[in-house]
């Protein structure tokens, strides 16, 4: 079991407002990934939710159990750290062992665990290295091995990915993906790259400033983004963002556009513009384009359209598709 | 782009390291050359080729006993670094893992205690010496080392706690290790060579210092940097001599700088190379 309930939890740092106050719940077996530009408070929640910060008020439960002063191996949570933090005087064996030995597990049993934990990560071979004669991705996988050997009621990540280059990356995302389709274990999972989060969520908790701006699942938050920042963040490239007479004309004050859903054609369209950039990567093509009348808008083409800088592309909106946003930023419903 | 190493290039370089390494030696190597010299040829003038007597360390022994003050060298010495590391321990420990904003201050503050000289200060600490009795103790001169090295302790040591990740720290109170378990399976093993590296230099720092200890002591609690000086002053200058009381004085010194030179250029370049 694993369910986490935040109920009005905040933090403050001396005179900062890290965390206003969130309220939140995380189901049992749940994929849940928290996500949000740098200083938004995410590490913080997570921290808060391990029990490595004290919260400022409001209350953590865990399973329904009141944590909120549990001292963090008490509350049954393993985490895995962005700088994987092994102990690198230990071999990966006692790596792996360490939170066993601390539970006071009896060594047959240890034995086995680790050596069970090790054919799963694929580390049977490196058992008795050092940390330092590990690449990079073998230390994730033992900073792994050492949570899951615990079966904790929920794993924490903490950017696990983000020392990783970006192959390593793609794959260590499908292994962790795979590992929560084996365990069914509750994740929480903090990152700031979107792709991350879109890929292995269940469910995405949008933050900012400290603030819960949304939560959805990865295809809520991209059909239905709540309001400006949330369409902003959610979706690679960016969405554009329009205002004046466009705008108004559809009884906005913003109107959010995903590049890829701009209709492409060189020889009409409802808004003309001028190649600056073309990223051609293959499948795909981003035009980054000056448009009259409208600014910069950035859309997604099919890599054969062959448009090229300097080039003039003609573009229409696909107006079912189109976000519309009030003067507060919130999304109007059609 | 990878350097062209040649062989010539690696006896040039080996050769250099030679020659700079011979210039630093020189003096040392002088003050042995000469400790095996008779009187009349260490006052000849320059010469590598010494006759090669043992008379001057017999002469040495005889006139003054060299048991105690190496006996007192060693007690200071030592004495000394473990008091310092009782204290900077738990100082430095408290500086690198829970820094406050005053923190970088204090840091400064006791640095800038090295940077006065000793002599600034010898009436005071000359006078509260006298009216505590503590001239020629050993426990006079043991607080008095403890309090000059401390600054130097404690910022190697502060160094060397900066450099353990808080997030291993963290992990292990994750993985259900509490306070005692964290000390005594993460922290201690991590900080270990730190310390070992930290107490060997003190130990070094306080062996050689001479200002205090010659002038706070005079027979009783005299290590062997005040044997030294004992050679230099009233019956005029024997150069032989002299060069053996000061070789047997740092000799211990010297073989243990030898044997533990890589944890000590471990410990000094720690946080600067990776």
């Amino acid at each position: 079991m694993g369910s986490i309930t935040l109920q009005k939890v905040s933090k403050v740092f001396g005179e900062a407002k890290v965390i206003p106050s969130i309220d939140l719940e995380i189901n049992d077996g749940e994929f849940v990934v928290f996500v949000g530009p740098s200083g938004c408070g995410k590490s913080t929640l997570l921290r808060l939710i391990a029990g490595l910060e004290d919260v400022s008020g409001g209350q953590i439960l865990i399973d329904g159990k009141d944590v909120t002063q549990a001292a963090p191996a008490e509350r049954g949570l393993a985490m895995v750290f962005q700088s994987y933090a092994l102990y690198p005087h230990m071999s990966v064996r006692n790596n792996i062992a360490f939170p066993l030995k601390m539970a006071k597990m009896e060594k047959s049993a240890i034995d086995k665990k680790v050596t069970d934990a090790a054919r799963v990560l694929n580390l049977t071979d490196y058992l008795e290295r050092r940390p330092s004669q590990l690449s990079g991705g073998q230390r994730q996988r033992v900073a792994i091995g050492r949570a899951i050997v615990r079966e904790p009621s929920a794993f924490l990540f903490d950017e696990p990915l983000s020392n990783l280059d970006a192959a390593l990356r793609g794959t260590m995302r499908l292994e962790i993906s795979d590992l929560h389709h084996q365990l069914k274990t509750t994740m929480v999972y903090v990152t700031h790259d979107q792709v991350e989060a879109m890929t292995m969520a269940d469910k995405i908790v949008v933050l900012n400033r400290g603030n819960i701006e949304q939560v959805g699942s990865p295809l809520e938050l991209y059909k239905s983004p709540r309001n400006l920042f949330v369409a902003g963040f959610i979706g690679s490239p960016h969405m554009n963002f329009v205002d004046g007479a466009y705008a108004q004309s559809k009884n906005a004050k913003t109107a959010g556009i995903r590049p890829e859903h701009l209709n492409l054609s060189k020889d009409s369209g409802i808004w003309r513009g001028t190649v600056k950039v073309a990223e051609h990567l293959g499948a795909d093509t981003f035009l980054h384009l000056d448009v009259e009348g409208i600014g910069q808008i950035t859309a997604r083409c099919d890599g054969e359209f062959g448009a090229y800088h300097g080039d003039t592309v003609y573009m229409t909106p696909d107006e079912a598709k189109l976000h519309r946003f009030d003067d507060k930023g919130l999304a109007l419903k059609a | 782009m990878a350097r062209n190493v040649t062989t010539r290039h690696k006896i040039t370089a080996t050769v250099a390291a030679w020659i700079v390494a011979l210039i630093i030696f020189f003096p040392i190597l002088y003050t042995i050359i000469t400790s095996i010299k008779t009187e009349p040829e260490a006052i000849a003038g320059f010469s590598l080729w010494p006759s090669g007597t043992f008379e001057n360390y017999i002469t040495v022994q005889t006139q003054r006993d060299y048991l105690k003050p190496f006996m007192n060298s060693v007690i200071l010495s030592v004495g000394s670094t473990i008091l310092a590391l009782i204290i900077a321990i738990p100082s430095a420990w408290a500086m690198a893992f829970s820094p406050t904003k005053r923190t970088k201050d204090i840091l400064m503050w006791m640095l800038s205690t090295k940077m006065m000289p000793a002599v600034a200060v010898l009436v005071p600490i000359y006078l509260l010496f006298r009216d505590f009795g503590l001239l020629d103790s050993r426990i006079g001169l043991t607080v008095m080392l403890t309090l000059i090295n401390l600054p130097i302790v404690v910022w190697m040591l502060y160094t060397y706690f900066r450099e353990i990740p808080g997030e291993i720290l963290e992990a292990s109170r994750m993985d259900g290790a509490g306070l005692w378990q964290e000390i005594v399976y993460v922290l201690t093993p991590m900080a270990v060579p730190g310390i070992a590296s930290t107490l060997l230099l003190n130990i070094i720092l306080a062996w050689n210092e001479s200002f205090w200890t010659i002038r706070l002591s005079t027979t009783n609690a005299a290590p062997l940097t005040a044997f030294i000086a004992s050679f230099s002053s009233p019956q005029g200058l024997f150069w032989a001599k002299l060069s053996a009381a000061s070789t047997m004085a740092i000799a211990p010194i010297l073989i243990l700088g030898w044997f533990s030179q890589k944890q000590l250029v471990r410990g000094l370049t720690f946080g600067a190379v990776k």
